[in-house]
């Protein structure tokens, strides 16, 4: 009995161990990221590539998904408002749980998992057919070469996607409460408009998603490189990426947020 | 080829890779490497030999500077690789030129640019320049045609003759081959093993190779180190591996089942493992 | 060559739809430029209760927005909330204007709704306005009318 809890408090004690290990070196690679980070910047190009692949061919599954969300935030809202005589506030609420928390959220969920397990496999694989061994004997450096350039373009994508995501979605809203339930226009927008503050809602939601952005990537590219080079390795990594992307976005939303909009 | 038959470790002159009695183990379990030495004189075309698994893409990436030995010395060009920092790693690796087991091309690029990878990361050619070395290259390892086609377009034979062409991308002097036969069809693989030559001799350059091909390394090379359980246990040219009685040497040239090299992974005794159980 | 090209159109594309979008949340959902443009001048007032005024919330006067609060400390002389509104400078108000805490609808945000008095002269910057009027508190509300109630029901036992 007492070798068997043994055997089970020496397993935890091994995998809390090796979890600190794991962030302890997911930190040094993000330090060693960002130092290596002036090959990505100085030649742009690298990064404009790694734009395409997250941002340009996330496009589609971002405006979709946003034109949906904000048309079920449309219906529903219009739904519970018109209990309470204000169904002209629907802009309001479309409008702020877009801007603040879905629109961030939301695309950075997406984006982990669209674009973030891509990074992971392509870098991953990389590793696993031994081109980043090659790399590094041709005297280039992989982490400038092939994980920064990755980085940054997932961190300029993210903002602009969420962005979108928001646009679309209001726009998902005003298609469903203004064009279909009937909804006054010009109350949809005036309200909205004196609801929803530049800085305290617009911005801090563009903050959130560069930090969701930095945090989902970060995740994509450690993992592809902390790959065990095999075929399970990699696929298991592809898997850790978008668990562990998402459970982080929605942890460091929860922080951002009681930061954010504490005592407003 | 070259008839020389003295042993390449005694040949005086410059030496291009030393290495001195180096030890390596991954961890506290298992030693790859113990206590090994050997030469490799400038000009010369040098086979590393063994057993899957014996430790010999090891000894390469010690020389790139890849791993460090736990015990030794390794020195290339003169230089001690053990202690070298990184800027001074890259310095050297410039000089260097490796071919993998797989090729490892860039997947995401196309030929053309996997062969001219090297010379746009390294130097400040015009893209004019650049085009004509590329094709030069592409032209040496005869696939000047397949300059557009991508990774995944190409026969592993292929791939291996383009990944060759960019290894030579910035003529290195010193050319290291991992595994360069394994998995290629008899024509491929004459055709690397003439090409590993030609490239040897026409760059003037030092070539390792790593394989467990035993034929096709006995007609290209001047010398070859045969490594077993981490030690060379046994050198020389081609013909003196050829008429070698040593045991070892004698299955691994004839490709017997067993020997030295045993068939069995070790286990209790037969008898017991079939009948103890029923005991 | 001709690839790279494409991916340049692509990406150019795709940034400026981003910026876009970005540009048409602060405009036209934000309505960044409604009150971010002009000058302001600070004017200040003292309520008894504020009830739940916050910082930035809006200042009206006839139902249009004329500023914001900008700043709400406690006066430790008076024992009063002194109140701290940048005006938008294009907007000019007498300098007996008065100051009230309304809620827009029953339970909606507070703001400051101004009433022009009938002064020659203008508030100055800096200056403060000398008649307020305090938040309604709806506890206090509810309380008055219970006690109200009560106070009637004791009148009519004997």
């Amino acid at each position: 009995m007492s070798a068997r809890l043994a055997a089970v408090v020496a397993d935890v004690g091994a995998r809390v161990v090796s979890a600190v290990w794991r962030i302890g070196f997911a930190s040094r690679f993000f330090w060693l990221m960002l130092r290596h980070s002036g090959t990505a910047l100085r030649r742009f190009p690298l990064t404009v590539r790694e734009i395409y692949f997250a941002g340009v061919l996330s496009l589609i599954i971002i405006v979709v998904s946003g034109l949906f969300v904000g048309m079920v935030l449309g219906l529903q809202g219009y739904d519970t408002l018109a209990r309470y005589g204000s169904a002209e506030a629907l802009g309001v609420l479309v409008a702020l749980s877009l801007v603040r928390e879905l629109g961030p959220v939301v695309a950075a969920l997406l984006f982990a998992s669209r674009a973030g397990s891509a990074i992971t496999a392509e870098i991953g694989l990389m590793k696993a057919t031994e081109q980043l061994d090659a790399m590094e004997i041709m005297a280039v450096d992989p982490i400038a070469r092939v994980v920064a350039p990755r980085f940054w373009g997932g961190v300029i994508s993210m903002p602009l996607l969420a962005a979108l995501f928001s646009a679309t979605g209001i726009f998902g809203g005003y298609l469903v409460g203004v064009v279909l339930i009937g909804v006054d226009a010009g109350s949809f927008w005036s309200q909205m408009q004196a609801a929803v503050d530049f800085r305290e809602d617009v911005w801090n939601g563009v903050i959130k998603s560069i930090v969701f952005g930095v945090v989902v990537t970060w995740i994509a590219v450690f993992e592809g490189y902390d790959a065990p080079p095999t075929a399970e390795g990699v696929s298991g990594a592809t898997t850790r990426t978008v668990v562990t992307s998402s459970l982080a976005v929605l942890g460091f939303d929860f922080i951002l947020t009681a930061l954010m909009f504490r005592g407003v | 080829m070259s008839a020389s038959t003295a042993t390449a470790a005694g040949a005086s002159g410059e030496n291009v890779v030393e290495i001195d009695d180096v030890s390596f183990a991954y961890d506290d379990v298992r030693q790859v490497l113990s206590g090994i030495s050997l030469a490799i004189p400038r000009g010369r075309l040098v086979a590393i030999m063994g057993g899957s698994g014996c430790g010999k893409t090891t000894l390469l990436r010690l020389i790139g500077g890849a791993l460090r030995p736990t015990r030794g010395a390794v020195r290339v060009f003169g230089q001690l690789v053990n202690r070298m920092n990184q800027d001074e790693l890259y310095a050297l690796r410039r000089r260097l030129g490796m071919l993998f087991q797989f090729g490892a091309l860039f997947t995401d690029m196309s030929s053309y640019d996997n062969v001219a990878f090297q010379m746009r990361e390294h130097t400040a050619l015009t893209e004019e320049l650049i085009r004509d070395l590329v094709l030069m290259k592409l032209h040496a390892v005869g696939l000047r045609g397949a300059a557009h086609l991508y990774p995944a377009e190409l026969s592993g034979g292929m791939a291996r003759r383009v990944a060759l062409a960019r290894a030579i991308a910035l003529d290195p002097q010193l050319m290291m081959y991992d595994e360069p036969f394994a998995g290629l069809d008899p024509i491929s693989l004459s055709v690397i093993g003439q090409l590993i030559r030609r490239l040897n001799d026409a760059l003037g350059a030092t070539s390792i190779v790593v394989t467990h091909d035993v034929m096709e390394s006995l007609k290209i090379v001047d010398y070859i180190y045969f490594i077993a359980d981490g030690r060379i246990i046994a050198q020389g040219t081609p013909d003196e591996i050829r008429a070698s009685t040593m045991p070892f040497v004698h299955q691994f040239v004839h490709g017997e089942i067993d020997g030295p090299v045993a068939f069995h992974y070790p286990s209790r005794a037969y008898r017991d493992d079939i009948l103890g159980a029923r005991a | 060559m001709m690839k790279r090209s494409t991916l340049d159109l692509w990406v150019g594309a795709f940034v400026m739809m981003g910026l876009g979008a970005l540009l048409f949340l602060s405009l036209k959902v934000a309505n960044l430029s409604s009150f971010n443009g002009g000058d302001t001048y600070p004017v200040y007032a003292s309520f008894d209760n504020i009830g739940g005024l916050k910082v930035r919330a809006a200042v009206k006067s006839a139902g249009v927005v004329v500023g914001r609060v900008t700043a709400i400390e406690f006066d430790n002389q008076t024992f009063e909330a002194r109140v701290r509104m940048d005006l938008e400078s294009r907007y000019v108000f007498p300098k007996d204007t008065a100051a009230k805490i309304l809620t827009s609808g029953l339970l909606g945000d507070q703001y400051i709704g101004l009433s022009a008095g009938g002064d020659i002269a203008n508030l100055k910057p800096g200056d403060t306005l000398k008649i307020t009027q305090s938040a309604v508190v709806l506890e206090n509300l509810i309380g008055q009318f219970l006690y109200s109630k009560a106070a009637e029901g004791t009148e009519k036992k004997p």
